[in-house]
């Protein structure tokens, strides 16, 4: 047993995290910071923080993630790390010439105060910031939110410190990433050109971290949104959120410094989150949906209705974050299967009201809870009392269903030990249709290795 | 030892690499960056801070203390007090295996503590939940001991862990509760927090339980943290070999052990950077000398067991440790045998740890391939230069901030192992007591040696070297390997190993043959990339 502690008996815990369906916020804000393109994501905080993010991200894409810190020491502590900043902004420039620095604020730097904004302008008025280059700031606290909030707060940051409006609009709509992989990225672009509606997509780590293998390392890689782009934003007809908590603050940004209206979405996971974002796309966009797209659709349907059996009734538990695991919790309904648990670390009430709008009709039953004390202890000991069929969640769910002999299925950050989610989408109709398949994968492949050798099935 | 005389000018090398610095930066830089001369060691800046903004390997003090030293102990119950991340990335990520003798027996390993920090205890305090999540995990677990690992926030705010945890203490009883001052300002890299671990082991752990233990050749192994299973095998070789040991600082070890293991004869000090402190302080309070030894390498794994069986001095052993060498060696030789020719010739840079820069040359040179170029990513002068440079190396204002334990001759437990004299009598048959000499005497005349390594300093030695291979951790491998050279990873060893002992030097040299001869790299291009190939002498085939 590898979680041998884990009791059955469920208290209530007031000061100890055990097992977190979460981290913190900084790791959020470099990952999005990575989806800008000629960006370098700065940790103004010690070196351990910008160092346990780099290695995180890496193990999760198995691709190069690159990030400065502002090493800071005790004295840096002690008096303020503006001094640390500003040589960090002078040493990047020079050593690895990026187009932006984005600075992220750590617990570290929250706690002594210090001020981004100011240290940034005092960078610029000192002559740190050459002609042309950019240095953008997000207040990234550890000891609030989640590594949700973090990606949020760099994705408000980035909008609100690149739109422009110019006064005059451009026929383009602003797709506002949540946290999302590359193929997920990747996936909207391409849906959005085959409706044929012009969008900038922020932030976009396609092409990034899921960059060729070509025999150099490409320190800025082709992809990111540019700058440009970003500046634009500001003159779009409008902007879509994709994600309530992880990409809505930056929508409210835009439409409150350049008056883009917005429309917040869930993430196009699972049929009708993706039927959703369709129909707002091409409201948006004022275009009809081609025929593709309703094939793309049908395809997804017709699987579910052709293997309706295996699916009908099945537990799930699952944990991960709330812009995810929200439209997935819908799609498992769709399916006809039973999510039974259901933790998230991130806190917020949107999670909650969403959720209860989803469950309360179709399965009132479901456990679930996010924020503080939602971790996965808790999680595998629900599982405990009433077990399931199927655990849905990030690689450290590994250790639960090996000890309760489940099902596992990889969704989430991170994913440590297999590759496939930077590369083949979770959204859209293939993305829904890739979820299906590791759904009845996991499934046929557990009945397949319990199954009595008189009951072993050659077709199903 | 003889220059490799394919090597580029290496002062030109280091021009080369400082050039696109600032001039400050690129003035401190010069001094790490250091040509070697086994005669006549040059001396390495190391242990300093790093410039801001500059893209280095380097972690905190945190991830030395928690991540590094105290983590591989099953037992104890680490609870990180700080906001979520800190727990959360050192959660199972350095890959320390532990093997508990039963399902009943205690292993927190896999679990994930945290105090989990919100605004209010930033702004208010955070003791009171500290407390309280003391009180939880020991109600919950009843675990011997608990640790508690301070976190960036928790210094400034002024929480006092070690006042807290004297309270939990008390008031539980039959739990052992201590706290580490390890926030991640502390020092200039994990080495701060590596000090800051061996003196709390030492002062709330070590000498806890005097029981004596069986065995006539009692030991402790110091500095190898079962990365991959590498304690695993040096125990199944001191096994063999008639050798007890008492207890492993810290792989696969207990509470029960790191206690008891003050009833050990000799410290062996596998990663000289991480403990060395431990075994001072274990020489002045107990009188148990401690030796350098390596075990990566099948040669050096040789050489450590014969040191081991000279201190000890027994004949019965010595024997015994020469008929393990001569059952082992042979199904080494067979393997190496049929690698060799695959590898000889090759180069090698390792940049990583505190200690491996130096211990994985003896498995590359085992290989037939030279090291070029080398490194520690948070050493001190001495892993370079050899401990004889101690009383050389200016404390500066970063290290001042790290205690430095008081300790003095036990007055009941202190017994000398062994005499002067007889201190004396091994050091004429070679064996250094209480010394280490370092990476350099080691490499070749005017290899590069490099401290604390840049990103850009790394892309520049593989341009300028083109390695057939470069050992370093998880932020660089796939850096490397977008440059077209496999990167090892001596961290975790790209999740393989053992790499210790007889069995591990297999491993290794497998490993190593199939990455530097792995065909993929010959796939990079595209067909109708390369030249004199192709779409433009198909078009023309078309157009005939």
């Amino acid at each position: 047993m590898l979680l041998r502690h884990t009791t059955k008996e469920v208290k209530e815990r007031e000061g100890l995290t055990i097992n977190p369906a979460k981290t913190c916020q900084p790791i959020g804000a470099m990952y999005a910071a990575l989806g800008v393109h000629g960006c370098l994501p700065h940790s103004h905080g010690s070196q351990g923080c910008c160092s346990y993010h780099r290695s995180t991200l890496t193990r999760h894409y198995k691709e190069p993630v690159m990030a400065a810190t502002s090493s800071f020491t005790e004295g840096a502590s002690v008096f303020g790390g503006q001094a640390n900043l500003l040589a960090a902004i002078e040493t990047i420039f020079s050593v690895y010439d990026p187009d932006i620095i984005a600075v992220h604020s750590t617990c570290l730097s929250e706690t002594i105060g210090d001020d981004l904004q100011q240290i940034t302008r005092k960078a610029r008025d000192d002559g740190k910031i050459p002609e042309g280059k950019h240095v953008i700031f997000a207040s990234t606290p550890s000891f609030i939110g989640s590594h949700v909030t973090g990606y949020a707060n760099m994705v408000a940051g980035i909008a609100d410190q690149f739109a422009v409006s110019t006064g005059s609009k451009k026929n383009q709509i602003n797709i506002i990433a949540g946290w999302m992989e590359p193929s997920d990225m990747r996936e909207i672009k391409r849906l959005s050109k085959e409706l044929g509606v012009n969008i900038v997509l922020f932030p976009d780590t396609s092409d990034v971290l899921d960059a060729p293998q070509t025999g150099t390392h490409v320190f800025y890689p082709k992809g990111g949104t540019t700058v440009a782009e970003l500046q634009s934003t500001g003159d779009s007809l409008s902007s879509l959120a994709l994600g309530s908590i992880s990409a809505e603050p930056a929508a409210i940004a835009l439409e409150k410094k350049c008056k883009v209206p917005f429309e917040t979405l869930d993430m196009p996971i699972g049929l009708r989150a993706t039927d959703r974002f369709i129909m707002a796309l091409s409201k948006a966009g004022n275009v009809t949906v081609p025929d593709e797209i309703t094939a793309d659709r049908g395809r997804l349907v017709d699987v579910i209705a052709d293997m309706e059996q295996y699916l009908y009734g099945k537990r799930v538990a699952l944990f991960g974050d709330p812009d995810q695991i929200i439209p997935l919790t819908e799609f498992l309904l769709d399916l006809n299967m039973k999510p039974v648990h259901i933790v998230s670390g991130t806190p917020g009430q949107r999670f909650e009201k969403q959720m209860r709008q989803i469950l309360d009709e179709r399965s009132p039953e479901t456990k679930f809870k996010n924020g503080i004390g939602a971790d996965m202890f808790l999680l595998h000991q629900w599982m405990k009392n009433e077990p399931v069929d199927l655990l849905i969640g990030n690689t450290y769910g590994k250790y639960m269903a090996r000890d309760e002999d489940v099902p596992f299925i990889r969704f989430g950050f991170p994913i440590l030990d297999r590759i496939g989610h930077s590369y083949f989408p979770s959204v859209g109709y293939s993305g829904g249709l890739r979820l299906v398949e590791k759904i009845l994968t996991a499934i046929l492949d557990r009945q397949d290795r319990d199954a009595l050798e008189e009951k072993f099935e050659l077709v199903m | 030892m003889e220059a490799n005389t394919h090597f580029p000018d290496p002062s030109q090398v280091r021009e080369e690499l400082i050039q696109r610095y600032p001039t400050k930066v690129a003035k401190k830089r010069a001094k790490s960056i250091i040509v070697n001369d086994p005669q006549i060691i040059p001396e390495v800046q190391a242990n300093v801070r790093t410039v801001p903004g500059i893209i280095t390997q380097r972690g905190c003090s945190y991830a030395g203390c928690k991540g590094v030293v105290l983590g591989p102990t099953r037992d104890i119950v680490n609870i990180v007090h700080g906001p979520i991340g800190c727990s959360f990335y050192a959660w199972m990520t350095r890959r320390n295996q532990t093997r508990p003798e039963s399902l009943e027996d205690a292993n927190f390993i896999p679990y994930c503590f945290s105090t989990d920090m919100q605004e209010e205890n930033i702004v208010f305090g955070g003791e009171k939940k500290l407390k309280q999540a003391i009180q939880e995990a020991y109600d919950l677990f009843h675990p011997k001991s608990i640790a508690i690992f301070s976190t960036c926030p928790v210094g400034l705010i002024g929480d006092d862990v070690h006042a807290a945890s004297r309270e939990m203490k008390e008031k539980l009883g039959d739990c052992n509760v201590f706290g580490f001052s390890c926030e991640g300002y502390r020092g200039v890299s994990q080495s701060a927090g590596h000090h800051i671990a061996n003196n709390g082991v030492f002062k709330h752990m070590v000498g806890r339980d005097n029981t004596p233990s069986e065995g006539k050749f009692k030991l402790n192994l110091l500095g190898e943290y079962n990365i991959g299973g590498d304690a695993f095998e040096i125990e199944r070789i001191f096994e063999k070999a008639g050798l007890t040991l008492i207890s492993s600082f810290s792989g696969n070890s207990t509470v029960k052990q790191l206690e008891n293991s003050h009833m050990a004869d000799l410290n062996v000090i596998q990663c000289h950077r991480s403990i060395n402190y431990m075994g001072d302080m274990m020489e002045t309070k107990y009188g148990i000398p401690w030796m350098k030894v390596s075990f990566v390498g099948a040669e050096s794994s040789a050489k450590s067991l014969r040191k081991i069986a000279e201190y000890f001095g027994d004949e019965e052993l010595k024997a015994k440790v020469e008929a393990v060498i001569a059952e082992e060696m042979p199904k080494v030789k067979a393997i190496i045998d049929e690698i060799l020719p695959r590898t000889k010739g090759k180069t090698a840079m390792l940049f990583v740890g505190g200690s491996r820069a130096h211990h994985y040359q003896d498995l590359f040179t085992e290989l037939g391939m030279t090291t070029v170029a080398a490194g520690y990513e948070f050493a001190h002068r001495d892993d370079y230069e050899g401990r004889e440079v101690l009383p050389n190396i200016k404390i500066d204002a970063d290290s001042k901030n790290i205690e430095e334990l008081k300790v003095v001759a036990d007055p009941e437990l202190y017994n000398p192992r062994k005499t002067e004299a007889e201190l004396e009598a091994l050091k004429e048959k070679g064996l250094e007591i209480n010394g280490y000499e370092g990476m350099m005497k080691q490499m070749t005349k005017k290899s590069l040696v490099v401290d604390d390594l840049s990103h850009y300093e790394s892309e520049k030695l593989i341009e300028i070297y083109k390695p057939d291979i470069f050992c370093a951790g998880i932020k660089e491998k796939y850096v490397v390997q977008k440059m077209g050279v496999p990167l090892k990873q001596l961290h975790s060893y790209d999740y393989g190993g053992p790499y210790t002992g007889f069995e591990g030097a297999v491993n290794f040299y497998k490993d190593i043959d199939r990455m530097v001869n792995n065909p993929v790299w010959k796939l990079i291009k595209a067909p109708w990339e390369k030249a004199g190939n192709g779409a433009a002498l198909e078009a023309t085939y078309v157009t005939q």
